[in-house]
């Protein structure tokens, strides 16, 4: 009964934390070398968001100003490929390399998305520069994005810190 | 065969190259696309305070932070081997608009006459640097994904909070283009 007045509190509205949306059974050790993969993956991520030029300030602006096709060829095809992959995933049940079904937790809709998403458009449009780009333009050597990437972890901080206190 | 790589990626090669990640993730370990949480497990593992929010087991997920350094190495590999050693080449009209807030044709990816040391500053500097960083911080953990998550992730799960928060990203960016940030430009 006491747990009413608590409700609030476990509001989940973040569904990047795998760990908070699904009891998993307990995941055998991961060693360095399991983790080397996903740091392959952030390269081969790293090097295409560079060469693509998406990381560029000038794209960003050109997107938003709809001067260039580049940056939603870039996305859609993305997506396009993205659909495709899962579908066929879903369609062959293939499960992963250790033989475990893949599991995509659903998201529910939150007004967070909505003020959330304005206020990371505003600051997209300001820095040019989304999460995944800020690393790949600091591994560039603009190193001034350090203080950028620095301003993203304060933010995410405030956010923390406001969450209980904002519409969601 | 270098030289070729060296040159800007078209969009048919990158964005299907990025697509595949969601795929590659998935069948490596159940993972999913996401770079703007890790900058929710850097405040758990660093500076957790008395924030529910941050307090989880972030070591569970620490794949997304081994793949964001590996993000930083990429940038670090195209910078050392692959180059481009041509100027961005972007929309003239872009080129003249900008040079009426005083910004010179672009020579590499981002204009150093706003991203540099000495710009950090001056009020423009900090606006760009630290309050856009602040926005993109704030505003991606409220949105619950960014670009990646909710804009390639999520839509290729056809998840609907993710086009509603696409739609929002897109929303935010134009007016910041083109209603705030010439006034900004113009200081």
């Amino acid at each position: 009964m006491p747990t009413t007045n608590k409700k609030k509190h476990s509001v989940n509205t973040d569904f990047e934390v795998r760990s908070l949306d699904i009891a998993e059974p307990k995941i055998s050790k991961e060693s360095f070398l399991s983790y080397a993969k996903y740091l392959l993956m952030g390269i081969i991520f790293g090097i295409v968001l560079v060469k693509s030029e998406v990381i560029s300030w000038y794209r960003i602006q050109e997107m938003f100003r709809l001067q260039s096709f580049h940056m939603y060829g870039v996305m859609g095809s993305a997506v396009v490929t993205g659909i495709i992959s899962i579908w066929l995933i879903k369609k062959f049940n293939i499960n992963t390399i250790y033989g475990k079904p893949v599991v995509i937790p659903a998201k529910k809709f939150s007004k967070g998305q909505i003020y959330g998403g304005l206020i990371f458009g505003f600051g997209w449009a300001l820095t040019g520069a989304c999460p995944g780009p800020l690393y790949a333009l600091i591994g560039s050597g603009f190193s001034i994005i350090i203080i950028t990437l620095l301003s993203a972890l304060a933010g995410t901080w405030l956010y923390g810190y406001f969450k209980e206190r904002l519409p969601h | 065969m270098i030289e070729f790589l060296k040159q800007p990626w078209a969009w048919y090669v990158a964005g299907p190259l990025i697509g595949l990640m969601v795929p590659a993730l998935l069948l490596l370990g159940n993972k999913m696309l996401g770079v703007s949480s890790s900058l929710r497990h850097v405040c758990a593992a660093c500076v957790p305070a008395k924030i529910p929010f941050f307090h989880y087991d972030w070591k569970k997920e620490a794949w997304n932070l081994f793949f964001v350094a590996g993000i930083v190495a990429g940038g670090a590999i195209v910078a050392v081997f692959l180059d481009n050693p041509n100027p961005i080449a972007i929309n003239p009209q872009l080129v003249t608009e900008l040079n009426q807030y005083g910004l010179s044709e672009p020579h590499s990816l981002m204009p150093e006459e706003l991203f540099n040391w000495q710009q950090l500053f001056t009020a423009k500097g900090l606006f760009f640097i630290v309050f856009g960083g602040l926005l993109v911080g704030f505003g991606t953990r409220y949105a619950g994904g960014c670009t990646s998550g909710h804009s390639i992730m999520g839509l290729s799960n056809l998840q609907l909070p993710s086009l509603i928060a696409t739609i929002s990203f897109m929303v935010g960016g134009f007016i910041m283009a083109n209603l705030i940030l010439p006034y900004i430009l113009n200081w």
